[in-house]
């Protein structure tokens, strides 16, 4: 573990271009993967990959925002930064999962959802809300594992998960440092400031109550022995869903229901006025 | 004895009403949208709503029940749910009370119970001039309390959205607000519950990409902007200027996703005939 780091030293490891994506995690922890594509409705969409694998013997729907390894792919994918119809793709394929009673394992790395012109006029929003509506009342057991940068609706949009797991030096948040900074402050260089206050590392997010478990990665991030944390995150993957497979399907939905139904409920402190 | 209860209760909306209006003290206001002055009074009859070029200037949250609600009828749910700083942040307590001084308001949302036409129903409305109507834990609770409360009570349910989106200074708690609700919309439908949902000036960010976005029904009031990303953020992104109209309510509408624009002074009688219309089948 690597406890000394700063929030602004995680980010810049969450973003180190050299740590694995989706794809690595699906030839590390999966076999006989099938890409599926396409919402069915107008697209498709690079920013997120998915389709059905196997997951030590045992079909599952695996869905991830996908970044890209050269700049051709970040082109490609948008730099994991997806359109509506990402989302609307990974929604068909959780309703099909659902159907075919086959977990689905989520991986999300995106800086967030893509703000561009017609992103917004297929339904960025709709699309998104849509997919938060759909994940609570979903039948079969649903994780998602923060790999590297959350941010947003746009990673929330696959993370209403029965587990939410975050590698040690991944980050969440409701957008980057630097929005965050610049709304704020009108000052995105005051980002490593922001870092500090929005509780965005792993550890802070598990005081909160926001993820379930800290995957701890080798010293100096993922990317440095990419087999070691790959080891890690199927030993916390296979032990959730050994948990999450002896519950019944309504029973794991009014869970995740209650799990995100208590965020933020409870008054912090009671003042009387 | 019911309609002395009513009585009071009218007045009480009505002066919260009133007082939402008291910042605009000058006898004449400048629309921003046709740079006309028009006298205060004028306006104020047709609902804040500029009488020269129809610009709908934004309106506070008692107002705005006011307006929708059979006079008598509205009840507050949740009136003292607190705002809460959950992540602690610097300065943060001091500038909710600062802002709950100066608009009166608890939170950014009200929400209520109240008649329409004669028919029950829950509503909540965001208000722009609390923290601009972002999404604090505490807004997504009261929301998710106003859904609760609807589904339990077998009621329809009419949220008016008004937001600048997440609650910066809540952080990570502001959006997991968006599951929250959206979550509580899941299980309320499931009841077959009538939901509408109403866009007003500005919409964007984490309200458009939940509850806001999953009505039965989607109402926009004209002009309004309705987005995920706002129009800075877009502009920085594409490297040019949007084009005239983008994101507006109208726009909304040629894309699909409103069912109708809908002005304020129709806003009531068109909230009355969806509950109407829903009353059998849709066991509104």
């Amino acid at each position: 573990m690597n406890q000394t780091l700063t929030a602004a030293q995680r980010v810049a490891i969450a973003r180190d271009p050299q740590r694995p994506g989706i794809t690595d995690y699906i030839s590390a922890l999966f076999t006989d993967f099938f890409e599926q594509k396409g919402d069915r409705l107008c697209g498709e969409d690079a920013a997120i990959l998915g389709g059905v694998a196997l997951f030590h013997g045992r079909p599952v729907t695996v869905i991830g925002t996908r970044k890209g390894k050269t700049l051709e792919e970040n082109l490609k994918c948008n730099f994991g930064m997806p359109n509506p119809e990402g989302y609307r793709k990974a929604l068909r394929l959780m309703r099909q999962a659902e159907k075919f009673r086959r977990p689905v394992l989520t991986f999300i790395d995106t800086s967030g959802a893509y703000p561009g012109l017609e992103a917004e006029a297929r339904g960025q929003g709709e699309a998104i809300a849509r997919n938060l509506m759909e994940m609570s009342r979903l039948t079969v057991p649903i994780i998602a594992t923060i790999t590297g940068e959350g941010n947003s609706g746009g990673a929330l949009a696959l993370g209403v998960a029965d587990r939410v797991l975050m590698l040690e030096n991944a980050v969440y948040a409701i957008l980057s440092p630097e929005g965050f900074a610049s709304i704020l402050w009108k000052d995105a260089s005051r980002s490593s400031e922001a870092c500090d206050l929005m509780k965005l590392t792993a550890p802070d997010l598990k005081a909160l109550g926001v993820i379930d478990d800290i995957i701890p990665e080798p010293e100096g991030g993922a990317h440095q022995a990419p087999a070691i944390a790959m080891r890690q995150v199927d030993l916390y993957l296979s032990r959730c869903l050994a948990e999450l497979e002896k519950e019944k399907g309504p029973a794991l939905a009014a869970a995740r229901y209650q799990k995100f139904r208590k965020m933020g409920a409870a008054a912090p402190e009671k003042e009387e006025q | 004895m019911n309609s002395i209860f009513a009585k009071r209760r009218a007045r009480l909306l009505a002066m919260k009403a009133i007082r939402d209006n008291r910042t605009l003290a000058d006898a004449t206001i400048e629309c921003p949208k046709c740079g006309q002055s028009s006298e205060r009074k004028l306006v104020a009859q047709g609902l804040s709503v500029c009488p020269k070029c129809g610009y709908h200037f934004p309106i506070g949250g008692y107002y705005r029940l006011s307006t929708i609600l059979d006079p008598g009828s509205f009840r507050e749910l949740n009136a003292k749910y607190p705002a809460g700083d959950p992540l602690s942040f610097p300065g943060y307590r001091a500038k909710l009370e600062a802002t709950q001084r100066k608009t009166g308001l608890a939170e950014a949302v009200v929400t209520a119970t109240g008649t329409i036409g004669g028919r029950k129903c829950v509503v909540g409305v965001l208000d722009s001039r609390f923290f601009m109507g972002s999404m604090s834990a505490a807004v997504g609770e009261k929301i998710t309390l106003a859904i609760e409360y609807a589904a339990k009570n077998r009621l329809p349910l009419i949220l008016f959205a008004a937001s600048g989106g997440a609650r910066m200074q809540e952080g990570i708690l502001s959006l997991m607000q968006m599951a929250k609700t959206s979550a509580a919309l899941a299980r309320f439908s499931e009841k077959g519950l009538l939901y509408i949902s109403v866009f007003t000036d500005p919409t964007t960010g984490g309200v458009t990409a939940s509850f806001a976005s999953l009505g039965d029904i989607i109402l926009a009031e004209p002009g309004a902007l309705i987005g995920f990303a706002g129009p800075r953020v877009i502009q920085q992104t594409i490297g040019e200027t949007l084009p005239e109209g983008f994101q507006r309510a109208e726009f909304q509408e040629e894309h699909g996703f409103v069912d109708a624009v809908v002005p304020r002074i129709r806003m009531r009688e068109t909230l009355a005939q969806l509950l109407r219309l829903h009353e059998k089948g849709g066991r509104a």
